[in-house]
């Protein structure tokens, strides 16, 4: 009995030897990214977009990727010469990706913000955002003060909605999703009373659907929404920041706007959405 | 008959890639019952056995598996393993190690249930009528075990293929990620069709555990 006991403890020590010396090492290992040399030499960069995310990054009926996210990815791999494959990411797990370095670039619709700075390096933004509160024309929100707290708002996990509602209005329940697409869902089934998210997928949301209203089209601090690199990848992270100043010659990302956004948001949100030549106004 | 927006999956390959995304479920199901089964049924018979260190051991990769929601097992694994050994895994390839590993363990249980489940005096009649110890599992233990097994098995089975739906959160493009892309890259076209598509991937799945089922169906009459 007692030789098991001794046998149990010896287990235990080493299981938590090997987890600690695991940690360890991670510890060590730096350069989990591909640098530009890298990447090249390879002849293919990994970039993570949203595959779910009309017109931002979305997937169409042949198979192949589509958006505003992508139409920028595929002049990277062009510039580059190099061949881009597409990796499928979710919100949540963004940061995840580049940290592992099992994708080069996230082109997601990744809002710039400071906790997020810490994690990757953010390159010069390509379009504005803030958030946005939609919700049905019956009871349309346009407040989130006195707030009644049996109503449940939608948010999609590890978004800016998120952590914006949670840090400024903790008395208000949220409903959480993983993706786009079942919070969307949530929303039209009434699940909660509205759905608060960045406000060109709000606008864009409510000018699809008869019956939403966006209430509250800017709510906190305006953001941009830049490409990331893993922390660390200045090689990349340079040469990314050249690209998008030198694009700003043809005026690129308007035309990435006509090409992939406007059928969406119309001529009217042009200005506002795009950031061209990583310059905010 | 209201809207339901199937005429969305007529369009382009948009069918097919949900085919295609069914067929990606079931390969990293399938491949993971292969392996799950025997090893399940050799660690439940040490389960089931006397040495008390296997069984600890084995009872603690047991609990392991049952507290971790596959979740954040496959974060680990498609995530962790790089980050402590820089190993870099394929979406696809974490899958089947993780739904492996769970299955294995939910299936060694099963097993072990499965066996202690025989009463003592199965084996003292065998023994009383003379059978030797192979005799005795071939023809008395192993039939009742294998007829008790096979509803559980089953329903792993099932389970597994069910919950391959986790793994578009490791960025493995199958069918409930498809039929969210054709849901999305049409909401303009078709706003209604999340319900038609979901309940055409319903279908697929159904399809898909439906024969297994009556397989199981099929053997417990035939043992029974």
């Amino acid at each position: 009995m007692k030789n098991l006991k001794i046998k149990k403890l010896a287990a235990v020590t080493a299981a938590l030897a090997t987890v600690f010396s695991i940690t360890a090492y991670a510890e060590d290992t730096d350069t989990v990214y591909r640098t530009l040399e890298e990447i090249q030499e390879d002849g293919t960069i990994n970039i993570g977009v949203f595959s779910d995310k009309n017109p931002f990054g979305y997937v169409d009926e042949n198979g192949e990727y589509q958006g505003y996210d992508v139409y920028f990815a595929n002049r990277i791999g062009e510039d580059l010469g190099v061949e881009v494959n597409f990796v499928s990411t979710e919100a949540a797990n963004r940061i995840e990706y580049l940290q592992t370095g099992k994708v080069d670039v996230i082109l997601a619709n990744f809002t710039v913000t400071d906790e997020r700075a810490e994690e990757v390096d953010f390159a010069l933004p390509y379009m504005n955002v803030a958030l946005g509160v939609v919700s049905p024309d019956d009871n349309v929100i346009t407040s989130l003060d006195d707030w009644n707290t049996d109503d449940q708002i939608i948010v999609i996990s590890g978004t800016t909605a998120e952590t914006y509602l949670t840090e400024n209005y903790p008395d208000i329940p949220l409903q959480k999703y993983d993706s786009y697409a079942n919070a969307k869902n949530a929303l039209e089934n009434g699940n909660g009373v509205a759905w608060a998210n960045d406000n060109t997928e709000v606008i864009a949301f409510a000018l699809q659907n008869e019956g939403y209203t966006v209430g509250i089209p800017e709510l906190g601090s305006k953001d941009t929404i830049a490409p990331a690199v893993s922390k660390g990848n200045e090689t990349l992270l340079n040469w990314i920041n050249e690209e998008i100043e030198s694009l700003a010659d043809e005026q690129f990302f308007h035309k990435a706007y006509d090409e992939t956004l406007a059928d969406t948001y119309g001529e009217e949100y042009k200005e506002e959405l795009v950031v061209e030549g990583g310059k905010v106004e | 008959m209201p809207d339901l927006g199937l005429e969305v999956l007529l369009k382009g390959k948009n069918f097919i890639r949900l085919l295609e995304g069914l067929g990606t479920a079931l390969q990293i199901s399938m491949i993971s019952v292969a392996v799950s089964i025997p090893l399940g049924i050799v660690l439940g018979i040490f389960m089931a056995g006397k040495n008390p260190l296997i069984k600890a051991v084995l009872r603690i990769y047991l609990e392991i598996v049952r507290i971790m929601p596959q979740m954040v097992l496959l974060f680990l694994v498609f995530f962790g393993t790089t980050r402590a050994f820089g190993w870099n895994l394929s979406g696809e390839n974490a899958s089947i190690i993780v739904f492996s590993f769970w299955g294995t363990a939910e299936m060694s249980d099963l097993v072990r249930g499965a066996l202690i489940s025989i009463p003592v005096h199965q084996y003292e009649s065998s023994e009383a009528l003379g059978m030797s110890r192979m005799q005795t599992y071939w023809y008395i233990i192993i039939p009742q075990t294998v007829r008790r097994l096979i509803p559980l098995a089953i329903n792993l089975i099932t389970r597994m293929i069910k919950t391959t739906s986790l793994i578009l959160m490791i960025g493995v493009v199958e069918i409930l990620k498809v039929a969210q892309q054709i849901i999305e890259a049409n909401r303009m076209s078709s706003p209604n069709a999340a319900f038609g598509i979901y309940l055409v991937v319903f279908l697929l799945y159904f399809l898909a555990c439906w024969p297994i089922s009556m397989f199981a169906g099929y053997l417990e009459r035939k043992w029974g």
